[in-house]
């Protein structure tokens, strides 16, 4: 609703032409519009600026490396070798993981609260995960260790091992903290931004939809499943894709709970090792010149590859006309 | 999802669906199951982030006391002993980054809303947005490569300039959003007196929507105050009183982070007292914002 208001209320930008200023009044106006120009184009030499700073810092070690540092898997700082391939899988594991937990509870609750909540539970409930969204990383991390952890230990692992231990994907030791503990905190921090920004997606589809639904005899389920998660499926898929982005560089609660042993190994129960929880436990106790520039170089993957992601979710999000103000 | 299985079976236009009558109990049924199936997935939600609040007020409440507010860590072993300095820290950190982050974000905020309609706004506008979804460790790594290494140390200031950074594209959006709230009829009354466009931009449009900026600045302070991983290199901690902005400073969530993967039941203590009164501000800055402005808290 406030998204549709702010559309029809901010055309009335009203700019005078340079005809009607004269003197000293244009070149204060003037001054005044480059100033302003200025701030917001910080911000895209900003985002260059980054990208440039962190490919020169990390050419020592894309010079010494070349593309084995992206394929191979040994990070040894003793003998300075490095070979992300141990990061980016735990990484990206973490990740879908938290993808595939998330999602179908994300929509499921976006659903409830936008098409069939009453009024008042869903501005409650929309104000409570979203205030929730907004605890700190590190808190997280603080639960994920104390609390979550140890329940994943003694109550999921053994009753996911004892279901299905005979795939790889569940066997091995239960130790609480590992890959399964990363994918799970993750899901717990996607849950709130997968959910609002679907949400206000599936609040933006016209309401013409879903009486077209009805008219044509349609239960609520089917009007949901068949006119309204149709319409805003782009923007649906902007959802988890931000989500996405968010999963890749979280670090604080990922880094305190998934181990951080860099492996990649078949079970979930095992430790592994994401790109930022790298960053986040090595870099200040990097010693050498290489080893800090192969750090960057880390830095650098994650920057492009959230380059891309969140590119690709701002214009799927924005094309169903949803942008979710401003943020996530 | 059973249920979305079991409708799924009926593949066809919803006018043929409608016009089965005898499926109508089945559709009934698969309706009712999906209501069920989606409220329990609200409920879903938001178990894991209740059991967070509750571990948070009950474990915090039990460890945090004076103390924790007037001393400075204790050595392990000791006992007792505070966050006074991570708390100064903090404040100090968070108004370093607001003298980066609102000055630039308003005005490029102002930007976007008044000038920038054209393509060149577009692009900037997507920029922001995609700064904004650009990981707070990689910003952590960026900062230390312009400032950390060429000033030879951590400092506070790297701390102030990489939360700043984070700070530019929440203020910029919201300010955007607040501004073009303000009706066009404000700015063509100040115009039609033959005051200068500049002045009425920060007289009559900047402070018909301070209130809403505010609540904006508040939002994103309450966002950096939580961040930790682009201090870890940049502002790096200190177990003491920090005694100059080119020096390294102590924060709340690297204290916090340290003294949570330590193995020292005192320091988990400390962990979860840091961790509530972290929390309490975070959630009071959010709740006030939402009452003052009239804004969703997370925008």
């Amino acid at each position: 609703m406030m998204l549709r208001s702010l559309k029809a209320g901010g055309r009335g930008a009203v700019i005078p032409s340079t005809a009607l200023v004269r003197g000293r009044r244009a070149w204060t106006d003037a001054a005044f519009r480059a100033a302003l120009t200025a701030a917001a184009l910080l911000v895209v030499v900003l985002v260059a600026w980054m990208l440039v700073q962190l490919v020169v810092a990390a050419l020592p070690s894309i010079r010494r490396f070349g593309a084995a540092f992206l394929w191979t898997g040994r990070w040894d700082p003793v003998h300075e070798i490095f070979g992300a391939v141990t990061f980016a899988y735990g990484t990206a594991a973490s990740s879908l993981l938290a993808l595939l937990l998330a999602v179908p509870v994300s929509l499921g609750a976006a659903v409830y609260l936008a098409e069939i909540a009453p009024r008042a539970v869903f501005t409650t409930l929309s104000f409570v995960i979203e205030l929730l969204a907004s605890i700190p990383s590190v808190i997280l991390g603080l639960w994920g260790v104390f609390v979550m952890a140890p329940w994943l230990r003694r109550v999921v692992e053994p009753a996911l091992a004892g279901a299905f231990g005979r795939l790889p994907l569940f066997s091995g030791p239960a130790y609480g903290i590992g890959l399964l503990a990363g994918g799970v905190i993750l899901a717990i921090m996607l849950l709130p931004i997968i959910s609002s920004v679907s949400r206000e997606v599936i609040r933006a589809v016209p309401q013409s939809q879903r009486e077209a639904a009805y008219a044509l005899g349609a239960t609520r389920w089917e009007m949901i499943r068949r006119a309204v998660l149709p319409y805003g499926r782009t923007g649906l898929v902007g959802a988890v894709i931000l989500g996405l982005g968010r999963a890749l560089g979280e670090t604080m609660a990922v880094t305190m709970v998934i181990g951080n042993r860099p492996q990649v190994s078949a079970s979930l129960f095992q430790p592994a090792y994401t790109i930022a929880a790298a960053l986040a436990n090595e870099f200040s106790e990097a010693a050498t010149g290489i080893y800090i520039s192969a750090l960057i170089e880390l830095a650098a993957v994650l920057f492009v590859i959230s380059l891309l992601v969140n590119a690709a979710a701002r214009w799927l999000v924005w094309r169903v006309g949803a942008a979710p103000r401003g943020t996530l | 999802m059973a249920g979305l299985a079991g409708w799924g079976g009926a593949q066809g236009d919803p006018v043929s669906v409608a016009a089965a009558p005898h499926n109508a109990a089945r559709r009934r049924t698969a309706d009712r199951v999906m209501t069920g199936v989606t409220a329990a997935s609200t409920l879903m939600a938001l178990v894991p982030l209740a059991s967070v609040l509750i571990y948070v007020v009950v474990q915090g409440a039990g460890a945090v006391n004076w103390e924790f507010f007037t001393r400075l860590p204790r050595p392990v072993g000791e006992g007792g002993g505070g966050m006074a300095n991570a708390i100064a820290g903090s404040l100090t950190l968070i108004a370093l980054a607001s003298c980066v982050g609102v000055p630039i974000g308003v005005l490029g905020g102002l930007y976007l809303a008044e000038l920038g309609g054209g393509p060149l706004g577009w692009w900037i506008r997507f920029t922001t947005d995609v700064l904004n979804g650009v990981p707070s460790i990689v910003i952590g790594v960026f900062v230390y490569a312009l400032l950390v290494v060429p000033m030879k140390r951590f400092s506070a200031l790297a701390g102030g300039v990489a939360l700043g950074i984070i700070m530019i594209p929440l203020v910029m959006r919201a300010t955007e959003e607040l501004v073009r709230l303000v009706p066009a009829s404000l700015r063509e009354a100040s115009l039609a007196l033959g005051i200068p466009w500049w002045i009425t931009a920060v007289r009559v449009v900047l402070r018909t929507a301070a209130v809403g900026i505010l609540t904006g600045v508040m939002l994103s302070v309450a966002r950096i105050g939580g961040e930790t991983a682009p201090l870890l290199f940049t502002a790096f901690n200190n177990q003491y009183w920090q005694t100059g902005l080119d020096q390294p400073i102590a924060s709340l969530t690297v204290q916090l982070f340290n003294y949570a993967i330590a193995p020292y039941d005192d320091w988990h203590r400390q962990a979860w007292a840091a961790a509530l009164v972290l929390m309490s501000i975070t959630l009071t800055l959010n709740i006030a914002a939402r009452l003052v402005g009239g804004r969703r808290p997370g925008a």
